[in-house]
């Protein structure tokens, strides 16, 4: 096996062992990504040199605890100090952030390895990372496919081998949805699990970074460097972090999983239902107690989601005015002007049009119509969740409707685009850890299992993903790329 | 100005409150640097930055609440208030608009004798925005710089009820919010530096309606004087418009000192729309009933217990109580020159006096002054023991506050001492007596006057340092000897 094959927990066992360095593997890396970057185009900016700097550094030390020496890659909305973050943005295409965000601060604390900003949707605005206003990431299963968005570049470049993980953000599925998409396993935590401190905000109240991996015991061990509480994000709790590997056994035996038949309805493909039916059933033959359920207030969470959304979007993406830091058109005459000028040319067709929504959302005379209705929309859906969880462990859906969709397929058919979310957005909009981890393949393409757990018990849902990894082998299946 | 209608006034005001650092971030608060030296990327607005409340702004919001006889509810939030202004880095300004921190307290208020009760509805924490710099005027200017010194420094904004009814009542309720703010040492409170600001809502009604007339709010109000001048010049545009059959449109405008006239700004139509909405990023503040009571026994004395307190224990008019409450200042310094002199009333005419006209002079606050209380009693003792004249009291006491010397200094460098010895006085009245011997037969035939020359002469002959009592009696005597 190649280095780039590898997962974080099979490099860490060769760095121990002393049969590599990080050197070694920062430079295999960096070939990868140079052999395949030209199909999949993950990355807005590389740090090969830092990176290669840093990892001598580490292996000077020869202290290779954890990730200590492992490579990876950051969401371009993740800020890093003296390295370009764009957001994918126009607004921020030269944008250099003079801070560091926590959850990039804590993995350079633990010697991991920059290796690059990975593409993503405008301002994590979307769902295929056809937003990013610098190009657009290719499907590394089909290069005619889209990634999936908004983390799109940060599925892409674990799924090619480019680097073993990655840190995305999910406001309403972008860790998820690329995730399933691409192969990998993605696991947004709980609301307040994670910081958001120097993490570009969409909508402060969804928002939370998690990770992208390629198998499910690399997820846990980054995840629990990142978790926990950071005085800096008010609503990040004080809550002790589990150890979520402890829980790896492989045992599900007694376990309740609902599976929802809200997310089995009409719009989701009869293969990827099938695959999640047969992997509920692999839940069963490994002893968990698989039963129906039903979240009856499932469909309003889309609408509600794009009202609440939008509407912390547009105050949130109000400091873009070209005053302090970004773009800033150059043309105006009068300040009123600089303001319109710059939004209109900074940011894209997605972000103004999400900015118009949340403004209109807000606006006197509609805001009982549809924020506060959105509100309580939210609410009813916490409680649903809230409902099946007094008898269940897990919920177990499928992450997405469909499999990737073509490059430009989705392009101007705004519902369409917008349904990709519908089986992830729910929860968010509770504020509930969600994962997603490859159940098989349809058409070629991979098909990802969402599990969603209860508010801040993430060790539950590892847990049960880690049973059926081990007992199944589609995470061990790689795209041929760079077989030319 | 008109009669049959009576004027309705609100304030909204807000006091910037005394914390070491920032509402949201660490950035300090001192007045003064050199723009942009105090700001962060938290109070600058950049992309994936974070507030964290200072804890310590919650407890000046809540010490002042509870000074204006407010409720503090278990539980407020914050909110973000949308509009783009290049001053405002976020593009919103974060504020508390349905839970505030404090409800429906009161201010007492006393108006030449008339006392009044002119109700709190609210008062809420935010943060402030930045400032620009224009070169001139703000219509001309070629270019604006913009200072964020100011962004994100902690406010209180403290809503009225529209309880008042002239702008002398206005400029009570300020004064009076003014000195119970300082009491409670929340806020500086200094309208110069814009730690404390004033906004009024202005209306006028025929006496007898109930509705309110139509209301105009006035911004730009930098002084007490200014609060009064431009709510009686829009009152008055009220009235007259009104008897003209002009309809009052509402609106915001603003001050003008120069031209004394207030100005439109904006109509209720080019009004923002704020799109209210909570702030995601802070959790609702819960605020626990053995906070309200810690902070509740830790709170000073207030203005009108002092009032109280000097009415009792020294027996002082209304009036010297209000004046010496005004401020903490000036509770002190009459309670620190208590301590050492026994006669209140004096030391209270003294502060109302000739102290508070030099101060008023100088364009100085009490705390800003060289003078000490221990300056004043020493002084006030050299007039008890004949020292100097009450008249000298006055020029020692100018010349003590202009350069912060001891009384017994400025005596000596004037040679303002008193000569109240009769060996010293004695000999120059008979050599006055003996050189007037004219002035001598009018004495002696009862004429008045006579007494008055020779007192004058003596007076002069010791540049007026001589006791007058003593050379009264001295010179009687003489006279009536020859």
């Amino acid at each position: 096996m190649e280095l780039h094959e590898l997962t974080v927990h099979e490099l860490q066992e060769l760095l121990a062992g002393g049969k590599t360095s990080s050197e070694e593997i920062v430079k295999s890396l960096l070939a990868r990504i140079d052999a395949v970057e030209g199909e999949v185009k993950s990355f807005i900016t590389l740090t090969g040199e830092q990176a290669l700097d840093k990892a001598r550094r580490v292996d000077a030390k020869g202290n290779y605890q954890g990730i200590a020496g492992i490579p990876m890659g950051l969401k371009d909305n993740i800020c890093t100090r003296g390295i370009k973050t764009t957001c994918g943005s126009r607004m921020l295409a030269d944008f250099v952030p003079p801070y560091e965000s926590t959850v990039s601060s804590r993995l350079d604390q633990h010697d991991s390895i920059l290796m690059g900003k990975l593409n993503m949707d405008e301002f994590a605005m979307g769902s295929s990372t056809e937003n990013s206003a610098f190009f657009p990431t290719r499907n590394p299963w089909d290069l005619t496919k889209v990634p999936g968005g908004s983390s799109g570049g940060s599925a892409a470049a674990v799924a090619a081998g480019q680097i073993p993980f990655s840190l995305g953000s999910d406001t309403g599925g972008s860790i998820r949805q690329p995730a399933a998409y691409c192969g990998v396993v993605g696991m947004k935590p709980t609301y307040g699990r994670v910081s958001r401190w120097g993490v570009v905000a969409y909508a402060s109240s969804l928002d939370q970074v998690g990770v992208l991996s390629k198998d499910v015991r690399d997820n846990a061990m980054i995840m629990q460097i990142i978790a926990g509480h950071d005085p800096l994000d008010s609503n990040c709790v004080s809550l002790a972090v589990p150890d979520y590997t402890a829980g790896l056994d492989g045992s599900v035996k007694g376990m309740r999983i609902a599976y929802p038949r809200e997310y089995f309805g009409a719009g989701v493909d009869e293969s990827i239902r099938v695959l999640i039916m047969q992997a509920l059933k692999k839940y069963e033959e490994l002893g968990a107690i698989v039963e129906e359920v039903s979240l009856p207030h499932s469909e309003y969470a889309l609408p509600a989601y794009y009202l609440v959304g939008p509407a912390e979007a547009s105050a949130n993406l109000a400091c873009f005015d070209g005053v302090r830091f970004g773009y800033r058109d150059q043309t105006a005459e009068n300040v009123v002007d600089m303001f319109s000028l710059t939004r209109a040319h900074g940011f894209g067709d997605e972000v103004k049009r999400r900015i118009m929504l949340g403004t209109y959302a807000l606006s006197s005379g509609y805001y009982d119509a549809y924020y506060l209705k959105a509100l309580k929309v939210r609410r009813l859906i916490a409680e649903d969740f809230a409902k099946v969880f007094n008898d269940y462990d897990i919920i177990a859906a499928p992450t997405t409707p469909t499999t990737a969709f073509a490059l430009g397929e989705q392009s101007g058919d705004l519902l369409t685009i917008y349904m990709n979310d519908i089986l992830t957005v729910p929860v968010n909009m509770a504020g509930l850890p969600g994962m997603s981890i490859p159940c098989g393949f349809a058409g070629g393409l991979p098909v990802g299992m969402q599990i969603i757990g209860k508010a801040f018990d993430e060790a539950t849902i590892y847990k049960a993903a880690y049973a059926f990894e081990q007992n199944t082998d589609f995470h061990t299946i790689k795209p041929q790329l760079g077989v030319k | 100005m008109s009669t049959g209608y009576e004027v309705v006034v609100g304030l909204e005001v807000h006091a910037e409150l005394k914390t070491q650092t920032k509402i949201f971030c660490s950035c300090s608060t001192a007045f003064g640097a050199e723009p942009n030296r105090q700001t962060c990327p938290i109070c600058s607005g950049f992309p994936g930055m974070l507030p964290v409340l200072n804890r310590h702004v919650v407890e000046l919001a809540i010490r002042a609440g509870l000074a204006l006889n407010c409720e503090i509810p278990p539980m407020c939030k914050f909110d973000r208030k949308n509009y783009f202004y290049p001053d405002l880095p976020h593009g919103y300004q974060v504020s508390q608009f349905d839970f505030p921190v404090c409800k429906r307290g009161y201010v007492d208020i006393d108006v030449k004798g008339q006392k009044k009760r002119v109700g709190v509805t609210r008062a809420h924490m935010e943060e402030d925005a930045g400032k620009l710099v224009h070169q001139g005027d703000i219509t001309t200017t070629p270019f604006s710089l913009v200072d964020l010194n100011r962004s994100g420094m902690p406010l209180l904004e403290i809503v009225s009820e529209p309880d008042m009814r002239s702008a002398q009542e206005a400029r009570a309720y300020l004064e009076k919010l003014r000195s119970m703010l300082l009491f409670a040492g929340v806020s500086d409170c200094k309208m110069q530096e814009g730690s404390l600001r004033c906004d009024a809502n202005v209306s006028v009604r025929p006496f007898g309606q109930q509705e309110y007339g139509t209301r105009c709010e006035i911004k730009n109000l930098n002084s007490f004087r200014a609060l009064e001048r431009a709510i009686e010049y829009e009152a008055k545009r009220h009235m007259e418009a009104l008897e003209d059959g002009i309809e009052i449109i509402q609106e915001t405008r603003t001050w003008d000192e120069e031209k004394q006239v207030t100005r439109s700004m904006r109509s209720k139509e080019e009004a923002h729309d704020y799109r209210y909405f909570p702030e995601p990023d802070l959790p609702p503040l819960f605020i626990s009933r053995e906070w309200v009571d810690e902070v509740r026994a830790a709170l000073p004395e207030m203005p009108e217990q002092a009032q109280q307190r000097l009415a009792e224990v020294y027996g002082l008019p209304d009036y010297d109580a209000a004046f010496l409450t005004l401020t903490p200042e000036t509770l002190d310094f009459f309670d620190r020159c208590m301590q050492d002199y026994p006669d209140a009333k004096t030391i209270s005419n003294w502060m109302m006096g000739e102290f508070s006209r030099l101060l008023n002079q100088n364009n100085l606050e009490i705390g800003d002054s060289r003078l000490t209380p221990d300056h004043l009693v020493q002084m006030l003792r050299l007039v008890d023991d004949g020292t100097i004249s009450g008249k000298m009291a006055k020029t020692v006491f100018e010349e003590m506050f202009n350069s912060g010397q001891k009384p017994q200094e400025v005596i000596k460098e004037k040679g303002l001492v008193q000569i109240s010895d009769a060996d010293t006085l004695q000999p120059l009245i008979e050599d006055i007596v003996k050189a007037n011997p004219k002035v001598v037969e009018d004495y002696k035939s009862g004429k008045g006057k006579a007494m008055g020359f020779f007192v004058g002469q003596i007076m002069k002959a010791t540049k007026g340092q001589a006791n007058p009592a003593l050379v009264n009696e001295l010179l009687k005597k003489t006279l009536d000897d020859i």
